[in-house]
């Protein structure tokens, strides 16, 4: 390698509000095409853009979950381009004064920390969607038209493909704990394109860039990189000059294709919004968002290893998503062990769910019910093996109460030796060869023992007492 | 008298004592209309059956006496969407569109019981001074046919000059209204910007349009802006403040008021004299009225006309990008691409002046041009802005006239566009500053109406009316009738 990688990344977010930015359609998708829409998201002659205040305090709430300054003074500005998805032939967009800017997340590959700072976050409006029929006509779709976005950029900041994915990752993670987007890269609404280019270590401008599209998933986007930064390499050694291209990954391949070249920049010929007023964010209204913030997946991490004694490995899997984290902490808060609420949740639990391709609300798991659960291990009621069974229960039925479920079902464990002992004398006289056995040193004896005792109690004998009850009555003989 | 010649006030009253059925008024409108269109062609279309159903409803159901334009006649600009009735903004583009929903200033009308009669004819999408850009149909001026009504609100002042209509609504960017009102010698009143809804009005320049009302009498007018005023949470431009009742105060006369005279704003060395003469005339009535006359200065005024045409034909060439042959409107034959649908749709759906503007527009809004053109501009627009708010400090309101001239010959100016451009140098700083204005007839020059700008404070239209309503007292200017000079 001789070359030092240049990456930054413009990642596009989608705002989970009801309404869409500027008009008040429904937001969501899944219906008839051009069901979701008005006379506003048609570009109809004579309507207006109606700012939606919801998506401003989400992009709000992004941007200060990115460590961004807000701009108190923002303001809308059209980007003009003529395109069938794009009705009104221009896209309300932030040109120069974006809700927020320079802001910082911090990465970590291979144990190694940095900090990637972002220029920018803009909200925006989605495009609708343009399909090609095999009868030879196009048709457009606007049920995502008008759509909040919000357009996260990165500064040139990162090095490798590993730092670019990791980015991504932390990005998906910060957005998807402030609760504003579902932050989904394979149902669009999250969505990455890719800047790129290479130059001699020790240089100081930057090579010639490509950007790259149709990043549709994190792999993607590792792979994609990694391509291109054969290509232009390969490019490079042998001695051609690279153009500003515009590439797309294709999947089949693992390939990067050539779009279009691009000639100096397009022109949007960008102005002010001038249907909607200049928006002075107050003090009051960011403090207000400030404080509406959850702790971020950073912070929990540092809190699970240093108050909850979690290992950094268990801390980084449970603050992976918003949803995990908020379950494992509510399990603890019901008084179970941190450690085997992470173990329950980690395994069985993550197993279950990736199995089932559910999601923890779409069961019928509670942090209480878990919590119950994993304390009647710890008193010894049940078995870890009839666990399980309670555990495939509370997750598909679900439970209140925990343990008089164990009780029903008679999954309790025997440990009271009033009741042990009369099985325990039992199969002594049953077995007396095997005390024989056990007292001239074999020891598998007991294993026998122990087997014909949990059988007479169909499993429910709690072993660790039946041994050692056993043991003691064996001394007597 | 005739039914068309009373006020709107003079028509509630006898809807009132039921000396007039509203049926009977729209019926008048309608014969009025067909026998002076063949010398004014004011409509591009009408809506008689829907008219007369409402007026009958109305009748059925009674007057209310305190709803003082219920079952009156109004007509609306064809850039202003109407539910069900064909909207083409005079142009090729929109030649067969008809809209599914209204504007807010039609839903206000109807709220307030008024009868939309048809749709007027203006200047291709709002760009012209002389209606004659319309893709349809020549507009007349009443008071001499050969003349043009101005524009681009032509049809809207020539069908109320006429006695075809007693009120229209127009839409104002750089003179709109106060220029075709003054031409044809009638009120006509640009409001504040924000004072009345946008949404609806097909937009020509976003932050310089604003619709008013055209009426022949002062009174009249304040109970038409009274109707279509008001905050509009589809139009987050309108402005969220409190609506007066314009008519409140309007006969407490002029006494003691400070009256400012922009000295750039009369041009004594004009061809034509009788427009400033007139000017002067008034302002000593104002004197005698007992107002004090004090001469001011808006400097930066005469960046007005470049700045406005910048601005303004910026914002229409991307608010135009809409048109373009895909979801409505004109859509060109015989295409083989996407590119070619889009040139060919809009090189033949929009006409000359049209597609002169969205050039200059496109042109100041690139980029490398753009911090010469559109920033600039912007700029001179403050300073203009500026002008305004400092000599308001001092006076009440300012007096100057609507334009330089009276209406000119039909065809006289139209292959010099920049004649065109420069007639408007008296109205758009108005327009730049956003600030109210009124036009009112104040005397003759020629045999041809001559009209003044009354130019008030951020909406302090009420001091605009009450001062235009103690001239119009004064005066029997507004009592004047078109001749129809030149007709069959």
């Amino acid at each position: 390698m001789n070359f030092e990688t240049i990456i930054g990344l413009e990642i596009h977010v989608e705002l989970k509000t009801n309404s869409k930015m500027f008009s008040p359609s429904p937001a969501h998708f899944g219906a008839e095409p051009n069901t979701n829409t008005n006379v506003i998201d048609w570009g109809y002659p004579g309507v207006l853009p109606v700012v939606n205040e919801r998506a401003v305090e989400f992009g709000m709430k992004a941007a200060l979950a990115l460590n961004c300054t807000i701009t108190q003074d923002t303001k809308f500005d059209r980007k003009n381009y003529f395109y069938p998805d794009n009705p009104k032939a221009y896209q309300i967009s932030q040109f120069d004064r974006p809700i927020g800017h320079d802001g910082w997340i911090e990465i970590e590959v291979n144990g190694e920390k940095k900090k990637i700072r972002i220029e920018r976050v803009h909200l925006e409006e989605d495009a609708g969607k343009n399909t090609h029929g095999s009868d030879g006509y196009s048709y457009v779709d606007l049920n995502r038209q008008g759509t909040p976005l919000i357009e996260i950029v990165s500064e040139a900041d990162m090095r490798s493909p590993e730092e670019a994915y990791a980015y991504l990752e932390a990005v998906k993670q910060i957005i998807q704990f402030t609760g504003v987007s579902d932050v989904k890269m394979e149902e669009g609404s999250m969505r990455c394109d890719a800047n790129i280019s290479l130059r001699p270590f020790g240089q100081e401008e930057f090579g010639t860039k490509s950007e790259l599209k149709n990043l549709n998933s994190f792999n993607f986007v590792r792979k994609g990189l990694a391509h291109e930064i054969e290509r232009q390499e390969r490019e490079l050694i042998a001695g051609r000059e690279l153009m500003q291209e515009t590439r797309r990954y294709d999947e089949t391949t693992g390939k990067t294709i050539l779009m279009r070249v691009k000639e100096g920049s397009s022109d949007y010929r960008y102005f002010p919004e001038p249907d909607i007023p200049n928006l002075l964010i107050e003090d009051e209204w960011i403090e207000k968002v400030r404080q509406s913030l959850p702790e971020m997946p950073k912070e929990r991490r540092t809190r699970y290893v240093n108050k909850l004694n979690i290992p950094e490995y268990d801390a980084e899997v449970l603050t992976s998503s918003r949803e995990m984290s908020d379950f494992f902490e509510e399990t603890v808060a019901n008084n179970a062990d941190p450690k085997q609420v992470s173990n329950w949740l980690m395994g069985e639990v993550s197993a279950y769910l990736n199995s089932e391709k559910l999601s923890f609300s779409e069961t019928a798991l509670t942090p209480k019910s878990l919590a119950e659960m994993i304390n009647l291990i710890a008193d010894g009621t049940i078995s870890s093996k009839i666990a399980k069974k309670v555990f495939r229960e509370l997750i598909s039925n679900g439970s209140d109460d925990v343990k008089a479920l164990v009780e029903a079902k008679g999954w309790a464990q025997l440990s009271d030796p009033s009741k042990l002992l009369p099985v325990i004398n039992e199969t002594l006289d049953q077995n007396e060869q095997s005390i024989e056995d056990y007292k001239n040193g074999r020891d598998r004896a007991i294993g026998f023992l122990v087997g014909q005792i949990m059988k007479k109690t169909r499993g429910q004998a709690n072993p660790g007492i039946v041994n050692k009850l056993l043991k003691e009555e064996i001394e007597k003989r | 008298m005739t039914i068309l010649d009373y006020t709107l006030e003079e028509l509630h009253e006898r809807l009132v004592n039921s000396e007039l059925t509203s049926v009977q008024v729209i019926e008048a409108v309608y014969e009025k209309i067909n026998e002076t269109e063949p010398n004014v062609g004011a409509f591009l279309a009408l809506n008689k059956e829907e008219a007369l159903k409402q007026a009958r409803e109305v009748d059925k159901n009674g007057i209310d006496p305190n709803n003082i334009l219920s079952g009156l006649p109004i007509g609306i600009k064809d850039n202003i969407v109407t539910k069900d009735l064909t909207t083409t903004a005079a142009s090729k583009m929109l030649e067969d569109f008809v809209p599914v929903y209204n504007a807010t200033v039609v839903e206000k009308l109807a709220e307030a019981g008024m009868i939309s009669i048809g749709k007027l004819n203006m200047d291709e999408f709002a760009m012209g001074g002389s209606t004659e850009n319309s893709a349809f149909k020549v507009t007349r001026n009443p008071w001499n046919l050969s003349k043009v009504p101005g524009g681009s609100s032509g049809g809207s002042a020539a069908a109320v000059a006429a006695g075809q209509l007693p009120a229209s609504l127009g839409s104002d960017t750089g003179g709109s209204i106060r220029q075709p009102a003054s031409f044809t010698g009638i009120v006509g009143m640009k409001p504040t910007y924000g004072r009345v809804s946008r949404y609806g009005l097909i937009a020509f320049g976003s932050s310089l349009d604003q619709i008013g009302p055209f009426t022949r009498t002062v009174k009249d007018n304040a109970l038409v802006l009274n109707a279509i005023s008001g905050y509009d949470d589809r139009d987050s431009t309108s402005y969220n403040g409190e609506t007066p009742d314009f008519t409140e105060n309007i006969e407490a006369g002029v006494k003691g008021m400070r009256i400012g005279v922009p000295k750039e704003y009369f041009h004594e060395d004009a061809k034509e004299k009788g427009v400033v003469e007139s000017v002067r005339a008034a302002l000593k009535k104002y004197e005698e009225l007992g107002a004090e006359i004090v001469e001011v200065s808006l400097p930066h005024s005469k960046y007005g006309i470049p700045a406005y045409y910048i601005i303004a034909s910026s914002e229409a060439s991307s608010n135009l990008q809409r048109f373009d042959g895909i979801r409505y409107g004109y859509r060109a034959e015989g295409v083989k691409n996407l590119e070619e649908l889009y040139v060919k749709s809009r090189s033949e759906g929009f006409g000359l002046e049209v597609k002169r503007r969205i050039m200059l527009g496109t042109f100041s809004l690139s980029a490398g041009f753009y911090d010469a053109h559109f920033k600039k501009a912007a700029q001179a627009r403050t300073l203009i802005r500026q002008d305004f708010e400092k000599v308001f400090e001092d006076v009440d309101f300012l007096v100057a006239p609507t334009t330089t001239s009276t209406a000119f010959e039909i065809g006289g100016r139209i292959d010099d566009p920049l004649a065109m451009y420069m007639a408007d140098i008296l109205t758009v700083p108005v327009n730049l500053a956003g600030v109210p204005s009124v036009s009112i007839p104040c005397g003759f020059s020629d045999d041809m109406p001559v009209g003044m700008q009354l130019i008030g404070k951020h909406f302090d239209e009420q001091t605009l009316y009450r001062a235009a309503y103690a001239f119009e007292q004064a005066t029997d200017f507004h009592k004047q009738k078109p001749t129809f000079k030149g007709g069959k």
